[in-house]
């Protein structure tokens, strides 16, 4: 704020509490000492009002009133660009409450930070913490218990289209992931498409088509192979999935592999760089690391 | 009646001004209490048009596009702001979940602001790119799909009706009115650059860039 404004914004607060003192003497009327109460001079049909004076206490509250916002002015900005004998500002609380937090929380990261993934997956505590974060920043798409949905990996079963190694979370979690899985629609046509499908069910050792499967396979071999390789079973570098486990991402039937392959996937995990600091990756990393195996626990007890 | 009770009715310290005065007169009550209530704006509102912190825009930040600015009418026209609000505090739990506190350079050329009063859901002022586009469109068409607990209505007409470009330049003319800087280019393109998208894309468009112009941390 210029200092003319600041001014202006003085002048015009400071006058307005004269102002109000001002009118607030200037207007009381003490109980007339006789303790009689005026009558006002209107009447009509013989009806009559007393003129009480308000009550004493009534003006101390206003002028109490004017007293509190004197002394808040001088302890809080409120005058122009006086900043208050306390110096508070909204941003100044917000920083100190995070210095505070940090300062509870920093030997803990720190001591977190200094524990292997393998490690601290085991400590409760940790894994509470993860818990929070996991239910803030991944639970939308992940789900509460880590279940998934439908294109949204679920993490407890311990299949991993990234991988499942500490460092292959971690940088899932750092970097995000961008699958590509072209649209081979045009490419293969319908009944291309039928038959890779059929052939896709069969890698799963699922029931299919044999015929149909083999013909499936020439265009496996010919457009698939790159990514999902010889055998299906994928490539966690390029988020391209194991095709013979029977657990698929968008859902196993043979009209949504068909449309995978129709229509292609474009699987994206947000990058959590810019919302979370390292400690807190790593504390997530962890979560992560260890779901499968506490899930497998809670199933069996 | 007593009638000496009339006669020495004023007792006020100072002659001839009591709140007897200006009750009976009503003219000089209306300005009295004019002056007193024009105290409030004068000292809260008129300084901060010459605060540039309050009415520059960020650096960088670029003014919605039409696809962007389109998304943000449905987001009216279908109440998000009612459960939604845009406005991070700054409270470190607050800034702990959602990112950076709001700043006022990010709504200058909002018109009107999406603040909001009511967190039934969440904040989104922030939550451009936080999730894949694909997230945003499934969500909602059907938020219980990938969010079980949420009690967020579906809004699967979204993905049937498509922009309606008819007005979209003229809102764009008349927000340069307001000071948002579109060039002569953007508002004659503005129909064709809506055109065809589904109004369910044209929302999705508006969230991916919320609060996207500082960085969340």
């Amino acid at each position: 704020m210029s200092t003319g404004w600041s001014l202006f914004v003085i002048i015009v607060t400071l006058g307005m509490l004269a102002g109000f003192s001002w009118l607030v003497l200037n207007t009381r009327r003490i109980q007339d000492p006789d303790g009689a109460n005026k009558l006002n001079d209107h009447e009509f049909d013989g009806i009559t009002e007393y003129d009480a004076p308000m009550p004493e206490w009534f003006t101390w509250m206003f002028l109490g009133s004017i007293a509190f916002a004197l002394v808040y002015l001088l302890l809080y900005p409120g005058l122009g660009n006086f900043p208050g004998l306390l110096g508070w500002s909204s941003t100044g609380a917000l920083e100190q409450d995070q210095r505070r937090a940090d300062a509870r929380f920093a030997p803990l990261f720190e001591r977190y930070l200094r524990t292997p993934v393998e490690e601290l997956a085991e400590n409760p505590q940790a894994i509470r913490m993860g818990q929070r974060l996991f239910g803030n920043y991944c639970s939308q798409c992940h789900g509460t218990a880590a279940q998934g949905a439908p294109g949204y990996p679920n993490l407890t079963d311990g299949h991993w289209a990234w991988g499942g190694d500490p460092e292959q979370i971690r940088a899932t979690l750092v970097n995000g992931r961008q699958a590509a899985m072209p649209a081979w629609g045009p490419v293969l046509g319908d009944d291309g498409i039928h038959d890779t499908t059929e052939f896709v069910v069969s890698l799963a050792d699922r029931d299919h088509d044999a015929e149909a499967a083999a013909r499936g396979a020439e265009h496996y071999a010919q457009n698939c192979v790159a990514c999902h390789g010889p055998e299906g079973r994928g490539n966690s570098a390029l988020g391209a999935a194991d095709l013979t486990t029977g657990v698929y991402l968008y859902g196993g039937s043979r009209e949504t592999i068909a449309a995978s392959l129709r229509n292609g996937r474009n699987g994206m995990m947000p990058a959590q760089t810019g919302l979370l600091d390292e400690a807190r990756i790593h504390i997530l990393t962890a979560y992560v690391y260890g779901l499968p195996k506490r899930h497998n626990t809670a199933e069996h007890e | 009646m007593d009638t000496e009770d009339k006669t020495n009715r004023h007792t006020g310290p100072i002659n001839g001004f009591t709140h007897d005065k200006i009750e009976r007169h009503t003219g000089l009550m209306v300005v009295l209490i004019l002056v007193v209530i024009s105290f409030g704006g004068l000292v809260q509102i008129l300084p901060l048009f010459s605060d540039r912190a309050l009415t520059e825009p960020l650096d960088g930040m670029q003014p919605l596009t039409a696809l962007e600015l389109e998304g943000r009418d449905i987001y009216i026209r279908e109440g998000c702001h009612v459960c939604h609000t845009q406005k991070i505090r700054a409270l470190r739990t607050e800034v702990e979940r959602y990112g950076h506190y709001s700043v006022a350079g990010e709504f200058v050329w909002d018109h009107p602001f999406m603040w909001g009063s009511k967190r039934t859901g969440p904040d989104l002022a922030r939550v451009g790119g936080r999730y894949s586009d694909d997230w945003q469109m499934q969500h909602l068409y059907d938020p219980r799909s990938l969010v079980p607990e949420s009690n967020m209505p579906a809004y699967p007409w979204l993905f049937y009706r498509d922009v309606n470009n008819r007005h979209t330049s003229r809102k764009m003319q008349v927000l340069r009115r307001l000071g948002v800087p579109y060039t002569d280019e953007q508002i004659e393109s503005a129909a064709d650059d809506v055109a065809g998208y589904t109004e369910a894309e044209a929302l999705v468009a508006y969230l991916q860039q919320l609060g996207t112009a500082i960085p969340r941390r």
